[in-house]
């Protein structure tokens, strides 16, 4: 058994903790949050062990790993605090407010042998990871544009601000919404270079950011936009699209489905000249638990297996989360 | 209840596998009444049932039914509540409390607050009870015999081992509304454990239950085992699998499965409902002669 502990009882930290406690490897050792009310209800109706300092906690139960779902003006000192105490950390994305409070993070959990991990949940997607391998097949000839997208019905008209309204908290769809996309780009295709161009857009929010357009130019030379937009309500949940184009054909994919036009007949196996049409559930694993969705499950089994020793702990590590931190600081900076 | 359920993901851009489909979907069921008119075509084809989602649309809906009062006579709707999305994304913006302050009525929780934070805890239930009212509204004067909770909030509630709020749901329907209480999950064999070790004797869980295996947590064969040996009242969603499996062999076999009480689908155009029915009626009917 794996013992675990959640900082943080929010969106996030709840559904975390509903996975980790159907987890047949998971023991929940201990839940902190500052909020009386959640933890008395997270004491009653779950007995589980709860706390209002972080700290206290985990020199308390001890666990083997924290999972980290706090604002992310916090995450750098949580996040160190538990390196040094010997402890595994998943930590909720974005990693850190700034590309250098992060740095030093991916260090130290080198050094200390740590597992990290950071919850860009895509990368635990069919769809998504098929189109990682038809791009290194090469099939798709020489690969000169993207368009990556996200859309969805977060704010949707003025509202009553929280700790996700506020620049200085980490809020904002380009550190929210937007963070999910520019990691995608990083895994899929090569992380960001420059930013040729960019427009930070508020909407409906007084302080931050409600879309993010941008015109990004990637390590591997590759020119694309990047248009993102948290105040779209023609998208029930949040929709995160790709499309690339290549001299041979051309992919377009999401969460649930995966389009795929080649050329010609130089296509991979299960592929044809023509559009292709591939779905989710045909590319996607069984879970042992589900909640919202099977890359949720299957992103925590992969940071318990790490620990266990049975994976790599090489997907979604602080140093990649920390170069999608870094993407977002150039985006930032272009838009200031 | 019926052998068939009708489904609303169509009405309501719900497409697990294609959101070009969900929006062509959004288009088409714009007007309420195109959402009626489809649910005419299935009370033509014998299914008088409507289990949906307590989305804002259906209050609209229940409004019509109300008012032909002759025509829907039959007609019953099997809420399925909350409408999580309506929640999710509250939360993400306005926080826990933010959420609860918008969405529970009336000033009951004004009033805790004023009392002090520490005392909701101990009123959790009475909460739940008063979100339950809120999302019944809409269904006032409409015949409402089996209330499910969306599996978003009964798998949540399940991992967290919250095994005493499941109950209090279960009770307070029965008590309230004087209807069955229904459980959506996704996690059918595990639910069924809890449900059971709290005293829920043969409950109402409607689960994916399909050929392909898609969305049976745990495993296909756990839930076949379940539905061959458990006490409880099953109800198959996803039986298409998410479009997975043709439509003849994915009823052929639900259909297999003596245990499964109601068959629930969803369907947007007229030949689509008549022929899931006709097949599933097929299908039943040679069950029984094989017997």
């Amino acid at each position: 058994m794996i013992k675990v502990a959640l900082i943080g009882a929010g969106k996030m930290g709840i559904s975390h903790l509903s996975i980790l406690g159907a987890h047949p490897d998971v023991s929940v050792v201990g839940v902190c949050d500052t909020s009386k009310m959640v933890t008395d209800v997270l004491t009653k109706y779950s007995g589980f062990n709860c706390f209002s300092d972080y700290l206290q906690m985990v020199d308390k139960v001890k666990p083997d790993a924290v999972f980290i779902a706090v604002p992310t003006k916090v995450h750098a000192k949580f996040i160190k605090d538990m390196l040094d105490r010997g402890i595994h950390v998943f930590s909720e994305k974005p990693f850190c407010l700034t590309p250098e409070q992060g740095e030093p993070l991916v260090k130290l959990a080198k050094e200390k042998n740590l597992i990290n991990q950071v919850g860009y949940h895509n990368k635990f997607i069919g769809t998504f990871n098929e189109v990682k391998k038809l791009l290194a097949s090469g099939k798709l000839g020489e690969i000169h544009h993207f368009v990556a997208e996200s859309y969805g019905p977060v704010v949707i008209r003025k509202k009553q601000e929280t700790w996700r309204s506020d620049p200085e908290e980490g809020g904002g769809c380009l550190m929210d919404y937007a963070t999910h996309v520019v990691d995608l780009l990083n895994y899929l295709l090569s992380p960001v270079k420059t930013v040729l161009a960019s427009k930070l857009q508020p909407i409906f929010s007084n302080r931050v950011d409600d879309a993010v357009y941008a015109m990004l130019e990637l390590n591997s030379g590759l020119n694309g936009i990047l248009s993102v937009n948290w105040s779209d309500e023609t998208h029930r949940k949040m929709t995160t699209s790709i499309t690339i184009y290549g001299t041979n054909g051309k992919i377009i994919s999401d969460a649930n489905e995966l389009k795929v036009y080649f050329n010609d007949d130089k296509c991979p196996e299960g592929y044809s000249k023509g559009w292709t049409v591939k779905y989710v559930t045909d590319l996607t694993d069984q879970v042992d638990f589900y909640l919202r969705g099977e890359e949720y499950s299957a992103q925590i089994d992969y940071f318990i297996n790490a620990i266990k020793g049975k994976v790599k702990n090489d997907i979604n590590t602080f140093e990649s989360a920390w170069i999608t931190d870094r993407s977002l600081k150039l985006i930032r900076d272009k838009a200031s | 209840m019926e052998r068939i359920l009708f489904g609303d993901n169509q009405f309501f851009a719900v497409n697990h596998i294609s959101d070009e489909k969900s929006r062509a979907q959004s288009i088409r069921f714009k007007d309420d009444a195109a959402i009626m008119r489809t649910l005419d075509y299935a009370m033509e084809a014998g299914v008088n049932t409507f289990m949906c989602t307590t989305h804002e649309r259906i209050a609209n809906i229940c409004d019509i039914v109300r008012a032909n009062p002759e025509k829907y006579k039959d007609f019953k709707i099997f809420p399925c509540m909350p409408y999580a999305h309506k929640y999710a994304n509250a939360v993400t913006e306005l926080g826990i409390m933010g959420t609860l302050k918008q969405y529970v009525p009336g000033n009951f929780f004004g009033s805790l607050f004023k009392g002090g934070v520490a005392f909701l805890s101990k009123d959790f239930l009475s909460i739940m009870e008063l979100l339950v009212d809120s999302e019944m509204k809409m269904f006032k004067g409409v015949n409402t015999p089996v209330i499910f909770l969306q599996n978003v909030i009964t798998d949540l509630l399940l991992g967290l081992g919250m095994k005493d709020i499941l109950k209090g749901f279960n009770d307070y329907v029965k008590k309230k509304y004087n209807a069955e209480p229904g459980f959506i999950t996704m996690n059918m064999p595990k639910l069924l454990d809890m449900l059971e070790s709290v005293g829920i004797e043969n409950p109402i869980i409607c689960a994916s239950i399909n050929k392909a295996g898609f969305r049976m947590s745990g495993g296909k064969e756990v839930y076949e085992e379940c539905l061959a040996t458990r006490n409880f009242r099953p109800v198959a969603m996803q039986v298409l699998g998410g479009g997975a499996i043709p439509p003849k062999e994915a009823l052929e076999y639900v259909c297999s499965f003596p245990k499964i009480e109601s068959i629930l689908f969803g369907a947007s155009s007229y030949g689509n409902i008549q022929d899931t029915v006709t097949k599933i009626r097929q299908f039943d009917a040679q069950r029984l002669v094989g017997k």
